[in-house]
């Protein structure tokens, strides 16, 4: 098993779902986060005050599944994310032990 | 010979009498009447001019400081609507308003102490004095209320209430007598229709020396200190834009055609201003924001201030131009290269607007330029000239005045808060309350 960690562009979210849905996916979760790569942040102006803000808005989704999915996962995520233009994101491949269900007590591929 | 002599000096004076007392005599019960229609509106501006500090002034600010300081300027702005409107009853509108005798050119007298002898019939011009010495309260509650601005994020609470007693004692009221009270400035001439010198020039230069004596705060410029809600500070600036044709088209204290053309010159030159920050900003940043336009709006209303009962529609466009203008290059350039913090930009914006805007007073005022004519024998010149000396009257009076009382308090129980509650935020270490709650 395989845990999928995508970071994307916030507004890539509802399309990166989808995508996700279409081939099968049964469950992803979502975070909030920061952080800065090749984009660097933006510059705030008020009245004449400028900001530097270095850590830019993103979304992290997770997604736990069986090894013969995650070629397909990285397709579905990295097809619907892209913008073609800098700051799209990142997509981090961990293994995964274990995963358990915990209404059941279902371990492995059957807590997927 | 001998007989003409002796009569001439007895028939003048009989003269003169008769000339005095006979308009008086024909016109007397006119003028203790009370017209409704001048009163109707005059209730309707004094309730606007409330509306601009409490939520207008007091939402503006509320945006422009960070998240934990939100509650300490609202808190400031409501204390000082409450606190002012009672030193405005028990002696200011006194000392602001009557005669003063012998010291007329400085300061007013006693006899309206607690508001003394104001009845449900006492009139004042056309209108009950009741309204008048409201209307009046209004702008001795947002003048001190812009000096918050200044010192925002840092001053204890208590300090604050002191600071604005004694400033609005020793320096609202004496300058409000000097142009509006016939105090020294009003028998210079100069014209000042609205609040150019007593409101703007006044509470701007008090907050610069607030800004100074009270130093920067904890951070700043270095840290990152952004506006936490803009949405605030852009409702808090219309509804400004709204009050305000209380403030200008009240100060004719009637309903006529030259509150109707303040209302219209107010208009105008806000427009004009606000426009006029906008693509400023946009030409220096290459972005337009809505903090560059609200304060824009800000700065025209400011500067059309003094002008809105003389000048004329398109003198009004040069006026909002011009104190947008140079409030920009003062709020967004020479603050940062002086590097004193006047956190949210009173000098920056009243004090600099009101300048500009109380000098071209005297300049659009003129009937060639479209205003309303100066005085007879007066030339624009010397309107100018005297323009320019109140301000520097309101300048160095205010200035000076301000600052002693500032080093006062500072000397004994302290303007600023700790360092620790500084961090913490005004909210909780002043207040013991948090504005969101999420």
């Amino acid at each position: 098993m395989k845990l999928v960690a995508a970071v994307i562009k916030p507004f890539k979210l509802d399309d990166v779902r989808e995508a996700l849905g279409d081939i099968g996916v049964s469950g992803i979760t979502v975070i909030e986060v920061k952080g800065f790569g090749r984009q660097k942040g933006h510059t705030e102006l008020y009245r004449g005050a400028e900001y530097v803000v270095d850590f830019l808005p993103k979304i992290k989704v997770e997604i736990a599944v069986d090894d013969d999915m995650v070629d397909k996962v990285i397709e579905a995520i990295s097809a619907a994310a892209r913008t073609g233009k800098i700051g799209d994101g990142k997509i981090f491949v961990f293994d995964l032990k274990q995963v358990i269900r915990i209404r059941t007590g279902e371990t492995g591929s059957d807590a997927l | 010979m001998v007989k003409s002599l002796r009569t001439q000096p007895l028939i003048r004076p009989l003269l003169a009498a008769l000339l005095t007392f006979a308009p008086l005599l024909a016109f007397g019960q006119e003028e203790a009447v009370i017209d409704s229609g001048d009163t109707a509106w005059m209730l309707t501006a004094t309730a606007l001019v409330l509306f601009m500090t409490i939520p207008g002034l007091s939402l503006f600010y509320a945006g422009l400081v960070r998240a934990k300081n939100v509650l300490s300027v609202l808190m400031q702005c409501f204390a000082i609507t409450a606190a002012m409107s009672l030193l405005w009853a028990i002696y200011g509108y006194s000392l602001a308003f009557t005669d003063g005798g012998s010291t007329q050119s400085f300061i007013g007298g006693l006899d309206k102490l607690f508001l003394a002898g104001m009845t449900v019939d006492s009139i004042q011009g056309t209108i009950p004095e009741s309204v008048y010495m409201t209307f009046q309260m209004t702008f001795a509650i947002i003048t001190p209320a812009l000096i918050v601005g200044a010192f925002a994020e840092r001053m204890k609470f208590s300090a604050m209430l002191i600071f604005m007693a004694l400033w609005f004692t020793l320096v609202y009221v004496p300058i409000w007598h000097w142009v509006w009270g016939g105090g020294w400035i009003a028998e210079m001439g100069a014209l000042d229709f609205a609040g150019g010198t007593v409101v703007h020039i006044n509470a701007g230069i008090a907050a610069l020396m607030a800004a100074l004596v009270l130093g920067k705060r904890k951070g700043y410029p270095g840290t990152a200190m952004p506006p936490h809600n803009l949405g605030l500070t852009v409702i808090g600036a219309s509804m400004l834009w709204v009050g305000w044709f209380g403030f200008n088209a009240g100060s004719e204290l009637a309903a006529d055609g030259t509150a109707g053309m303040a209302m219209t010159v107010t208009q105008l030159a806000t427009a004009t201003a606000a426009l006029t920050w906008m693509f400023a900003e946009w030409i220096n940043h290459g972005k337009p924001s809505v903090l560059g336009i609200a304060t824009g709006a800000v700065a025209g209303l400011v500067a059309i201030t003094p002008a809105s009962g003389t000048a004329g529609p398109m003198g009004a466009i040069m006026i909002g131009f011009a104190g947008a203008l140079f409030a920009f290059i003062a709020s967004t350039k020479v603050k940062r290269w002086l590097g004193y913090d006047d956190s949210l930009d009173v000098w920056g914006v009243h004090g600099v607007a009101g300048i500009v805007g109380a000098i071209l007073t005297g300049v659009f005022a003129d009937v060639s330029l479209g205003g309303s004519g100066l005085a007879e024998g007066v030339t624009m010149g010397g309107q100018v000239w005297v323009q320019f000396l109140s301000v520097m009257a309101t300048l160095v009076y205010g200035g000076l005045v301000s600052l002693i009382i500032l080093l006062i308090i500072k000397a004994t129980i302290g303007l600023r808060v700790t360092e620790e509650q500084e961090t913490e935020g005004l909210d909780l270490s002043q207040h013991d309350e948090r504005g969101y709650i999420l």
